[in-house]
């Protein structure tokens, strides 16, 4: 039988608020070991939350950016289990009203849009972190870091609008793209700010009725999201052809085995006890400060990629790369915006540009060619200065010197010869040089002429306009 | 008299005019807890060392001739629900017998701002579940009136505390009465404020949507002063109420002439001893002759509120004690895994009437019972609240009696806790409805005390006080020390 993956994603980010979400403690990562704690965050006898108002506009601006309606009245409840990571035995979150419902994002499948459906965002707390001596299964004892208690965190849900582990990721990666964009976020997978859980059953194709699920845990970076949503298609369906049946499970992802196994089984399913958190007032939101927030947020991925494409001629495919992050984009932007030529622009930082900061390990903001180097180099190449040949060499050492297009040319002689006095020369010395060629080419030997530039640019060690070397050389011969 | 058994009022008037020294106040509170405190039981922790330092301090201050607020030098205590930075605040309860807070209750900052004298944190039910003191795994708390009595709970440490004169002022906390009901056991006066009105933050929770702390004092006036010193707005608490708390002393002699009074029917059960049936009727005489306004009215769904309570409460309360669990701090048992190092731990540090609660909340908050207990329970407290604001439509305040029975014997109702709660059922409806309350005592019956109750609209704590205090100056009780077990 042929069958339908069906796939729900829940996403939890933490928010790049300076405080956490209940308390002034800092949320910076990699502190030394409970440094960034105080009684409210370790959940002391008789203390009490009070909320950070950042974290709801941080919650408003995500649930707008992903065309959500935002609730008037939303408020937190406690989520109730134990664990040593817990202080208080209860996480607080928000179950039956959450600040913003009902919205979608679009992601690019096979070339072609496709909708997927947000159910809803909601704050929360995070947990604080365990720390073993040694693994897990031999370590007598653990200890617990509570840096990371209380800080706020994002949980959003997906509806089962997914259809492949290939759409999972894109989902992720455009969501996380957007997240950057507004600043909410650093999404960093491997320092656990972004995580991810999937539900995902499978039905016969055609049928609209829900197979049972399973929830996928311990997904922890883009690509083990689609292992590990590849492994579970492969396992539901064997299951399903032998004529069992999927057991309503949550399993963990194994990495290093690659495959997902059984955490526990519904029946074993935690009761949370949720109730109305009786510690904080719920959060009332105006239309004015939803409409104040819309219009501070900035112009989101899909729509910077219409612009691109409108304004500037990029194609779709240039449009999308150029805007999956908002730092590539500034820099585009940037750089146009001095005069660079648009389409060579995203040729730049889609060629060289990106290879350069994959193989050094730098972020887009990090890079030594800044927007405005970038558009020197490009003006030396547009007015002839530079050929696009020697360019790539001079943006090398731009990178490795900091040193700006023109001062490398100039210091290092590299200007394009198109003195045409100067070129005929080194030619007629060429043609004096290389007299069986020029049969050649006489005698109807197209590619005797490619050999004779070459000669010229060897001479002029590249810097001769090709274009004007060539022309000239056939006037000569 | 001696010192001790003066009125906060008595004493700031005496300060100032240099007749007597704040250290002088302290010693002598602190060799009346030296004389009775064995047969009462009140205290967890006595500071002495830090009381006098204190005192000293605001001697100091007077040598420099400095003026000094109405609480200045005068010795208080504090129920050990209340956290007080580097002193002991165990909740009655063997799970944090060895916790230590490293941070200050809201309270405790504003009273260390009127220089206030702490000397020290009085016995409880274990985390204010209970209404005789019994419940505390550090002893029985005795009344002073009669050391066989029970001072009432849960704040009966701080009740007995200030009728027995070790402390002339004392904080309380009341989640379903057990500041008033302790008050009215005790034959001094406490008042539960509107909820929101005193902070919250650093009161270790029971059931986070009814606690509110509140003044244990012998008169009423020594009430409006200690709520002066500790209400008001506090950032920390986002449930408290961003609303200026007035000088609650300003308007207590304006009398009750034109006020009306409001007897709810439902409140004058058959359920009523005598004794309590008595005090009130006197209670009203006394408010009629003066010029109040006798109205009787009806709240029909009083009689729910009870069983609405405990379903809250309890609910409340199984999520607020999750956290004592051995892990952070408090008492830890021995486990040879997680799970069983929880169980350990809560099992040995828990009573059993916090067990039991712990159980009782749990299992209303579960999957399948939720919407039939708290959901219901939820909705009954609206009624509830319903029927006060319909009430006050018509009356400036209520006049109840605060408990229906006079103290019980120590040992009586242990073993029934459905009689103990039923102690709460005139108090818990003001619990729900988190509007002001206060226990005034109406004099003694049999040889114990008996209160009534003003119950007022929310904030309005100025009228409730203006009432008790017109009953009060209108008959013979006012800041009376019990023997506390002298014959």
């Amino acid at each position: 039988m042929k069958y339908e993956t069906v796939i729900g994603l829940e996403v939890h980010t933490e928010l790049k608020t300076e405080s956490k979400i209940f308390c002034g403690c800092s949320t910076r990562f990699g502190a030394e070991q409970n440094t960034n704690v105080c009684p409210v965050c370790l959940g002391l006898p008789g203390v009490l939350p009070v909320l950070n108002e950042k974290v709801v506009e941080f919650a408003i601006r995500t649930g707008l950016a992903l065309n959500c309606t935002i609730a008037p009245f939303s408020k937190f409840d406690r989520k109730n289990y134990y664990y040593p990571d817990l202080p208080k035995n209860f996480q607080t979150s928000q179950y039956d009203l959450p600040i913003a419902i009902n919205g979608y994002l679009d992601i690019a499948v096979n070339g072609e849009t496709k909708r997927i459906g947000i159910t809803r965002v909601h704050m929360e707390e995070d947990a604080g972190k365990l720390v073993h001596a040694g693994t897990i299964a031999k370590s007598d004892y653990a200890l617990v870091d509570y840096n990371r208690t209380g800080v706020p965190l994002l949980e959003i849900v997906s509806e089962p609008d997914i259809r492949s582990p290939e759409e999972a990721k894109a989902y992720l990666e455009k969501l996380k793209t957007i997240l950057q964009y507004i600043d909410v976020s650093d999404c960093k997978m491997e320092e656990g700010s972004l995580r991810c859980d999937a539900n995902i059953s499978l039905r016969p194709a055609g049928s609209t009725k829900l197979g049972t699920k399973t929830e996928i845990k311990n997904l922890n970076s883009f690509r083990s999201v689609q292992r590990g949503l590849e492994y579970e298609v492969l396992r539901q369906t064997e299951v399903l052809e032998e004529g069992g049946r999927i057991i309503q499970e949550t399993r963990s992802w194994d990495e290093n085995r690659g495959i997902t196994v059984s955490l526990r089984s519904k029946e074993h399913a935690h009761d949370y006890r949720y109730f109305p958190e009786p510690d904080l007032i719920p959060i009332v939101t105006d239309e004015k400060r939803i409409q104040a927030i819309r219009e501070s947020l900035p112009e989101l991925p899909d729509a910077r990629k219409a612009r691109l494409m409108r304004d500037y001629g990029l194609s779709g495919y240039d449009a999308e790369v150029i805007t999956a992050s908002r730092a590539m984009a500034d820099f585009f932007d940037a750089a146009v915006s001095l005069g660079s030529d648009p389409k060579a622009t995203a040729n730049w930082l889609m060629g060289d540009m990106s290879r350069m900061l994959n193989a050094a390990g730098l972020s887009v903001e990090e890079a030594p060619v800044t927007p405005a180097k970038l558009a020197g180099l490009l003006a030396l190449i547009s007015k002839g200065t530079i050929s696009g040949k020697i360019a790539k060499t001079v943006f090398e050492q731009m990178w490795e010197t900091g040193k700006d297009a023109e001062t490398i040319v100039t210091e290092q002689g590299m200007v394009q010869i198109s003195d045409e006095g100067a070129i005929i020369a080194v030619i007629d010395a060429v043609i004096a040089a290389n007299p069986q060629s020029v049969a050649d080419y006489r005698a109807g030997k197209e590619q005797a002429l490619g050999f004779l530039v070459g000669q010229v640019m060897k001479q002029t060690k590249g810097r001769a306009n090709p274009q004007l070397a060539n022309k000239l050389l056939k006037e000569r011969i | 008299m001696s010192l001790y058994a003066k009125t906060i009022r008595e004493l700031n008037d005496k300060l100032k005019q240099k007749e007597i020294s704040a250290v002088e106040i302290v010693e002598a509170a602190l060799r009346r807890i030296d004389a009775v405190e064995t047969r009462i039981g009140a205290f967890r922790t006595v500071t002495s060392d830090s009381a006098l330092a204190q005192a000293k301090a605001v001697d100091a201050k007077i040598g420099r001739g400095e003026p000094i607020s109405p609480l200045a030098g005068i010795p208080g205590a504090i129920k050990d629900n209340i956290c007080t930075f580097g002193v002991p605040t165990t909740c009655g309860s063997k799970i944090l017998a060895q916790f230590v807070p490293p941070y200050n209750a809201t309270v405790m900052d504003r009273l260390a701002a009127k220089d206030a004298v702490i000397i020290g944190k009085t016995n409880m039910d274990e985390f204010a579940m209970g209404s005789s003191t019994e419940n505390s795994a550090f002893g029985t708390t005795r009344n002073p009136w009669h050391t066989a009595y029970v001072p009432g709970g849960s704040s009966g440490g701080s009740a007995a505390a200030v009728a027995a004169g070790e402390a002339i002022w004392a904080l309380g906390s009341d989640t379903g009465g057990s500041i008033r009901q302790p008050a009215a056991y005790c034959g001094v006066v406490g008042l539960k404020p509107t909820y929101g009105r005193v902070s919250r933050y650093g009161l270790v929770a029971y059931a986070s949507s009814l606690d509110q702390i509140g003044p244990i004092t012998r008169d009423v006036t020594d009430c409006a002063l200690v709520l002066n010193a500790i209400a008001g707005y506090d950032p920390q608490d986002s449930t408290s109420v961003k609303a200026d708390a007035p000088d609650f002393t300003a308007a207590l002699a304006a009398g009750v002439k034109g006020l009306k009074v409001g007897i709810p029917r439902e409140y004058f059960s058959p359920g009523l001893s005598d004794n309590v049936r008595a005090a009130a009727q006197d209670a009203i005489k006394r408010l009629t002759a003066q010029g109040a306004e006798i109205i009787e009215v009806s709240m029909p769904h009083t009689e729910y509120a009870l069983s609405a309570y405990y379903l809250i409460a309890t609910a409340e309360a199984s999520s607020n004690l999750a956290r004592y669990d051995g892990v952070g701090y408090g008492h830890r048992g021995s486990g040879n895994d997680i799970i069983a190092m929880y169980k350990k731990t809560r099992t040995e540090g828990f009573g059993e009437e916090v067990r039991r609660r712990i159980m009782l909340g749990t299992y209303a908050l579960s999957s399948g019972y939720y919407d039939a207990y708290y959901l219901k329970a939820l909705k009954v407290r609206t009624l509830v609240k319903r029927d006060f604001d319909r009430a006050f439509e018509q009356v400036d305040v209520l006049l109840t009696p605060t408990t229906p029975t006079q103290a019980f014997r120590v040992g009586e109702k242990v073993n029934d806790p459905l009689a103990m709660y039923l102690e709460d059922v005139l108090t818990v409806p003001i619990n729900l409805a988190g509007i002001p309350a206060i226990s005034v005592p109406c004099g003694l019956a049999d040889g114990m005390p008996v209160g009534v109750q003003f119950i007022g609209k929310p904030l309005d704590e100025a009228t409730i006080l203006r009432a008790a205090y017109a009953l009060e100056q209108s008959g013979e009780w006012q800041n009376r020390i019990a023997p506390a077990g002298e014959v």
